[in-house]
């Protein structure tokens, strides 16, 4: 399969007439198994919208998003929302565990949503918190752990199982620059495991773990870039 | 791919001054310290053996070491002098310097984009801004694939290159922001002397 994560000519505008707001204005962008897109951008280039539709969280108004070749536009509520449990995950900044479950609890819950059996959604997320080094702490409960504990575990829940779509807002939210690094570490780890990722970040830090760094203006993609390999542009390009 | 990056980080170093660190730590010969600056700059700055003796003879010329016997190996060691061991506790407790560093074509470039009709300035910002990323997206690349132990000294130079062309990143982004508020002066003539006399009563003001 070419894309896990496919936007074509993508436009999101909220109201109507002289009153509408175009936050996303024809996106296009293809995001492989194994990639990490960063997306930057001014504050309202669309940056949010753009993870919203690619989770199927929001809709377009125009053009077409497909996760691993499906088409979420056609599919009807109840579908999409399974699709969502069972092959996206999410990170947003503000660390959104339930308060009244443990860390194994969180991150077994969208698998118990979909169907998998308590014991083995239990074991299944243990594996996922093994994997972010955080399977000690599975009993405890988000307010017993640090900013960067529960982080792993969001990530951990936005793993867990078969998802092989990672979408994450600003995930290192304000964590320490260790910790926030740890977890760039993590995601840039299970993209190359063979999941795709697109990171929405403003800052350029975070951004360079990313295969390619696009640029969102005023919901248009303006920019592409990857990285810079050998040295002989850079020399030029700092004017030496 | 490192020694090219090298080119530009070793123009910033001293080797003089990392040679004399390392005969502080005792009497040794050319290819001795060709392999001890290797080792402790993690294989970073892999020096050429005449770089090595070139610097040696300089420091010999300004009394900072001075040439042993040839061993029997026909090796000839230095050692650090009382004045070399001065101007390297100098070097140490010395900041580098802003204005050693080269002058900042960059912001030279954008204060004459700005100035300058027809260009867009916006679009030079990007152009930068991507080659900037570019080159951060190598150097966080590298880092991440250098994660063993005796890797510190490398990670710690790829880290201080992503925090430059991370800051340059924010610059540009502030850039942009106080461009989209921007508003040039109407019809001002750019370079005209009168121009340039008014600007400065201006700014006496």
């Amino acid at each position: 399969m070419d894309g896990v994560l496919e936007l074509r000519d993508v436009h999101r505008t909220h109201g109507v007439g002289e009153a509408a707001v175009h936050a996303l204005r024809g996106v296009s962008l293809t995001v492989r198994a194994g990639e990490l897109v960063a997306v930057m951008g001014p504050s309202g280039s669309g940056k949010s919208s753009m993870l919203a539709l690619a989770g199927g969280l929001d809709r377009p108004t125009g053009g077409e998003v497909l996760v691993e070749g499906e088409a979420l536009g056609g599919l009807p509520a109840r579908a999409l929302a399974r699709l969502r449990r069972r092959r996206i995950g999410y990170v947003f900044q503000d660390l959104n565990l339930l308060g009244s479950l443990t860390a194994v609890e969180n991150v077994a819950l969208p698998l118990e949503l979909d169907g998998t059996g308590v014991r083995a959604a239990r074991r299944l997320a243990l594996d996922a918190l093994r994997e972010v080094d955080v399977a000690g702490l599975a009993d405890r409960f988000p307010d017993q752990m640090s900013g960067g504990q529960q982080q792993r575990v969001a990530i951990a829940r936005a793993l867990v199982g078969e998802r092989r779509l990672v979408l994450a807002d600003e995930p290192t939210g304000a964590l320490d620059s260790q910790a926030g690094e740890a977890v760039l570490h993590l995601l840039r780890r299970r993209v190359d495991a063979g999941a795709a990722g697109v990171l929405v970040t403003h800052e350029a830090r975070h951004a360079g773990w990313a295969d390619r760094v696009v640029f969102l203006r005023d919901g248009v993609l303006v920019d592409s870039t990857a990285p810079l390999i050998g040295v002989e542009h850079l020399l030029s390009g700092s004017g030496r | 791919m490192r020694a090219a990056y090298q080119v530009c980080i070793l123009q910033a170093m001293s080797i003089r001054h990392g040679l004399l660190a390392l005969l502080e730590r005792g009497q040794m010969y050319g290819y001795q310290l060709r392999a001890a600056f290797e080792e402790s700059t993690g294989s970073t700055w892999p020096l050429n053996i005449g770089q090595v003796y070139t610097t040696l003879a300089r420091l010999e010329r300004d009394g900072l070491v001075r040439p042993l016997p040839e061993n029997e190996g026909g090796q000839r060691p230095y050692e650090i002098t009382d004045a070399g061991r001065a101007d390297l506790a100098l070097w140490f407790a010395t900041p580098i310097s802003r204005a050693d560093r080269p002058r900042d074509e960059l912001s030279i470039k954008l204060a004459l984009a700005l100035t300058t009709p027809g260009v867009d300035v916006r679009a030079v910002v990007q152009t930068q801004r991507s080659a900037t990323m570019r080159a951060l997206q190598e150097f966080t690349r590298l880092k991440y694939t250098s994660d063993k132990p005796e890797d510190l000294p490398w990670r710690l130079v790829l880290d201080a290159m992503i925090f430059q062309t991370e800051a340059e990143v924010r610059w540009l982004d502030h850039c942009e922001t106080s461009l989209v508020r921007h508003r040039p002066a109407p019809g001002r003539p750019i370079a005209h002397p009168e121009a340039v006399d008014r600007a400065a009563d201006e700014a006496r003001r």
